[in-house]
């Protein structure tokens, strides 16, 4: 019998991928794709524990994470185009302007 | 019937977690990517064994169509291919601490809290004959109304900051 806490570990090793991608990798867009499995592996939460509780709450809030995930994809990497075009690259340790 | 349904959510579980540690460690971006797609198909079959169908379809429209479309589409405008002389990583070793913690803590809490919230009455059986969609419809427009509604000046601030910023000149 697959429990709620099967889906809730599966979550939580894709969250710790996606915090360790995050402070690691030196690619913006790859640090960038870590960020989207980390609040798919919540999204996979909510669910889990929305149907769990036999509710909608908690699906219709994904449905509200996965809308500001695009709208992060859309500014996200309008960004790193941006940045590209002044740098000529999007290695996180090229953006040092405001570094004390 | 259940042993096999076990079966198949290890099956899942083990090639999402498999493509979430390609999308770590893959040198290339595009393989990254790539991976990623593989993880969202992965976390759609889990929806629709939560009989979540409505979420699994979104799931695959929203994030493995646009969403990833359009990360490759910027991988690709940016010409990012690996580069083989550079190092693609730093802080390996904090990194992997930070990460080891964090699934200590996760993993405590999904071991050792409990459940709680209100109690719904969605039923497996009220979800295949009302329907999924109905169900997130009705949520979605009667309790959640505001919210809906800022979302959509969210997505319209979205599209103005990213037409702004990706400008030629600013």
């Amino acid at each position: 019998m697959i429990t709620v806490y099967h889906y809730m570990a599966v979550s939580a090793i894709l969250f710790s991928l996606g915090t360790f991608g995050v402070l690691t990798r030196k690619n913006a867009i790859v640090i960038f794709m870590c960020i989207e499995l980390m609040l798919n592996s919540v999204n996979l939460t909510f669910i889990a524990l929305s149907r769990h509780l036999g509710s909608m709450d908690g699906q219709v809030f994904v449905f509200f994470i996965m809308t500001v995930a695009a709208a992060e994809a859309a500014v996200g990497l309008a960004l790193m185009i941006s940045f590209y075009r002044n740098r000529e690259s999007i290695d996180v340790d090229d953006i040092n302007l405001l570094k004390w | 019937m259940e042993l096999l349904e076990l079966l198949f959510f290890y099956l899942v579980a083990f090639v999402a977690v498999l493509s979430g540690v390609l999308v770590v460690s893959c040198k290339s971006p595009v393989h990254s990517a790539l991976a990623l797609v593989n993880t969202f198909f992965c976390l759609a079959v889990f929806y629709v064994m939560l009989s979540a169908p409505f979420m699994a379809a979104i799931q695959v429209m929203v994030y493995a169509g646009a969403i990833m479309v359009l990360i490759l589409f910027v991988i690709m405008l940016l010409n990012l291919g690996a580069d083989a002389h550079r190092k693609y990583t730093h802080g390996v070793v904090w990194g992997a601490i930070c990460g080891i913690l964090t699934l200590l803590v996760t993993g405590f809490f999904v071991k050792r809290g409990s459940i709680t919230g209100m109690q719904g009455d969605v039923t497996t059986e009220l979800i295949q004959g009302f329907g999924h969609t109905e169900l997130i419809g009705k949520a979605l427009f009667t309790d959640f109304l505001l919210p809906f509604e800022i979302t959509s000046i969210l997505l319209l601030v979205a599209i103005v900051g990213a037409v702004i910023l990706a400008k030629k000149e600013v």
